[in-house]
């Protein structure tokens, strides 16, 4: 790869840049002091120009997002950030607030003041206990600096930031699932719209933005919209982290410009399949995102070549398999995933993983019939596009990509009455799992 | 008598504080039931019911949605073991059985001796570390089945190991003290 000089995983290798001092003495806070002493509106269009999108797998413009708070109204405008990270084979948030807690809340500090919010919250993953140690610690160091509370950074501007830990429920990603859980309820979605930049948290002008998203911010303040969007490519601007996991040399959080090929970031950056051994499956962005096969690793790891190739670039997570991994077998533990971790509030989902669930099982495990890759494709079609958030389509993407492009691997498991891969990996998991979705179990007994 | 100490009854208050509206104080007053109990009780959730002048349906309703509150018994070390498809890659199927296995009579729920439960759980945002299995929420990397059971072992013997990043884990109840947000006094 051409030589590239990383920006949010800048101070990933320095000793101490965890630590306020650490911090400051690398160029920490002196983005926020430039931004209060600028105008909330410049900001966003700052912003805006940079071009930069979300982190958290949508790729929503943030400039626009931050835009759609309403202005001068009364109502409270609070700013959450999503610390949720639960998408597998996601685990960026995690490693950016361990190791430079104090970039997120110089961004949460200019992204409060861009849209006049006085009080934002982190909704961190509840089993993030190291992270949320590191976070609460910055934060106490913060304060006691006066980066945050009243006046902050000796202006007229007061920002508090309260960190609240969700309990263990992948949901509570969702966004509006998110603002229901720190709101003190069941991480159900809610119906859009209201968008929460209109009604949020408490009903309030609310702006969710993801770890990674909000982590850029400073380094956009600092060095300017036009250095950051001259990075990666025209529509997906900046940097990104790519999570490597699977088979890969060197699994790992890797920074590279947007637009780096899947081949060059599977490679170089993680050392390629280990044994001389062959890609044969990857998804580019978690398990809520479309298999890509050794076909597609020329692709660009941007927003529209990824969605151009037949996937999405969710949240950068590449796992990879390799030629004598069991795609069935992956796609079972997938969608054991979503079975658990639907909430149960929209039938599709609820009741279509876990019938994917027992179908998927049958056909690895022995009982399978040809008619049931049809019957998998026709679940999948009748759970897209509608449920009250996209878990749902998130959990077809592995049905639906397995079914297009291992096919004849299916057939194969339904012919020999079970899984026919030799070194297969040991995904045949979860009894814990079996146990149904969240919402359905958990309502019963509620009911009972 | 009530489940929280007049102490903890005041911790509580202060926690609800931190909101404008006290209901988002749930989540943390039942990890405080559980720091108390061990677990999250009928009489914990009725009890943060009156605090927050909920129901206690509503508050069991939501006790029961999250899968870290504990609805039985506990054992004193949450063995939590990864095993989506990234850890899966890496083997762990056969740590978890492993695990099991070793941690010993009833160890799914808690086991005899009161030490152990394990859990198979999902990803665990540490997939670069797969097979990745928390003790109490602290992080174990690379953890073969061998490793599972030397980390059980020394459980046992009553010696915590050092786990990938920060301090040492403390006991379940002890955890969900820190979880309910009321600091991480761990050296
Ligand atoms: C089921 C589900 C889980 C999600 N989990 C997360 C998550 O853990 N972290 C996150 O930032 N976004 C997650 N999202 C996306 C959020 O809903 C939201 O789009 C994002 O936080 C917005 O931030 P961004 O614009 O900075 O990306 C999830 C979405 C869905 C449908
Ligand atoms: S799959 Fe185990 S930590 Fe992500």
């Amino acid at each position: 790869m051409a030589e590239f000089e990383p920006v949010i995983t800048a101070r990933w290798g320095i000793e101490g840049a965890d630590t306020i001092d650490g911090y400051l003495e690398h160029g920490g806070y002196t983005a926020l002091r430039t931004a209060l002493d600028t105008d909330p509106a410049d900001l966003i269009e700052t912003v805006k120009a940079s071009g930069l999108r979300g982190r958290g797998g949508a790729g929503f413009p943030t400039g626009m997002k931050w835009d759609f708070i309403p202005k001068g109204g009364d109502a409270p405008v609070y700013v959450v950030v999503n610390a949720d990270e639960g998408e597998p084979g996601t685990f960026k948030d995690r490693e950016l607030m361990e190791r430079d807690p104090h970039q997120l809340l110089e961004g949460i500090a200019i992204t409060a003041h861009a849209v006049g919010c006085r009080t934002a919250y982190i909704y961190m993953r509840g089993e993030f206990l190291f992270a949320a140690r590191q976070i609460e610690r910055a934060i106490a160091e913060a304060y006691d600096r006066g980066y945050l509370g009243r006046g902050a950074a000796g202006t007229d501007v007061d920002i508090d930031i309260v960190m609240h830990r969700g309990a263990g429920a992948y949901i509570c990603g969702e966004e509006t699932a998110l603002l229901d859980s720190l709101e003190g309820r069941r991480g159900q979605p809610r119906l859009r719209p209201p968008f929460p930049a209109v009604e949020g948290l408490y009903r309030s002008p609310t702006v969710i933005n993801n770890v990674e998203t909000i982590a850029t911010v400073p380094h956009i303040v600092e060095r300017g919209a036009e250095w950051y969007s001259s990075l990666g490519t025209e529509k997906s601007t900046g940097t990104k982290i790519f999570c490597l996991s699977g088979r890969v040399a060197r699994p790992g959080n890797y920074e590279a410009p947007m637009g780096t090929p899947a081949r060059v970031v599977i490679d170089e950056l993680a050392g390629g399949v280990p044994d001389g051994k062959r890609v044969k499956a990857w998804t580019p962005g978690g398990s809520s995102t479309p298999f890509l096969t050794d076909e597609h690793l020329d692709t660009p790891l941007d927003f529209e070549s990824v969605q151009a190739a037949g996937s999405l670039l969710g949240t950068g997570a590449v796992i990879v398999l390799d030629e004598t991994d069991c795609v069935v077998e992956a796609a079972l533990r997938f969608t054991q995933f979503y079975a658990h971790e639907s909430c149960g509030k929209c039938t599709p989902c609820r009741e279509g993983t876990w019938w994917l669930t027992k179908i998927l099982r049958r056909l690895e495990h022995g009982g399978g019939r040809l008619d049931d890759l049809t019957a998998m494709q026709d679940i999948g079609d009748n759970m897209l596009f509608k449920n009250f958030c996209a878990l749902g389509d998130g959990a077809v993407s592995p049905i639906h990509s397995s079914l297009k492009y291992f096919r004849d691997e299916y057939v194969e498991h339904v012919r020999v009455g079970g899984c026919p891969m030799e070194e297969r990996p040991v995904v045949t998991a979860a009894e814990a799992r079996e146990a149904g979705t969240t919402g359905v179990v958990e309502l019963g007994e509620v009911l009972r | 008598m009530g489940v929280l100490s007049d102490d903890l009854r005041a911790r509580a208050e202060e926690l609800a504080s931190r909101y404008p509206v006290r209901r988002s104080a749930l989540l943390p007053l039942l990890y405080l039931v559980q720091a108390e109990q061990g677990h999250v009780t009928d009489e914990g959730m009725h009890e943060v019911a009156e605090l927050l002048d909920l129901t206690t349906a509503e508050v069991e309703a939501v006790a029961t949605f999250y899968t870290m509150f504990k609805k039985a018994p506990a054992g004193r070390w949450l063995v939590s073991v990864c095993t989506n498809v990234s850890c899966a890659l890496a083997g762990a199927r056969e740590v978890y059985d492993r695990a099991v296995a070793d941690a010993g009579e009833g160890s799914r729920e808690v086991t005899t001796d009161g030490l152990f439960t394990v859990e198979e759980v999902e990803c665990l945002g540490a997939c670069d570390q797969a097979p990745v299995v928390q003790v109490n929420y602290c992080s174990y990397a690379r953890v073969d089945p061998d490793a599972v059971g030397e980390l059980i072992e020394a459980l046992r013997r009553g010696e915590v190991p050092e786990p990938v990043a920060g301090p040492k884990p403390v006991e379940h109840a002890a955890t969900a003290r820190i979880l309910a947000g009321l600091g991480d006094e761990r050296g």
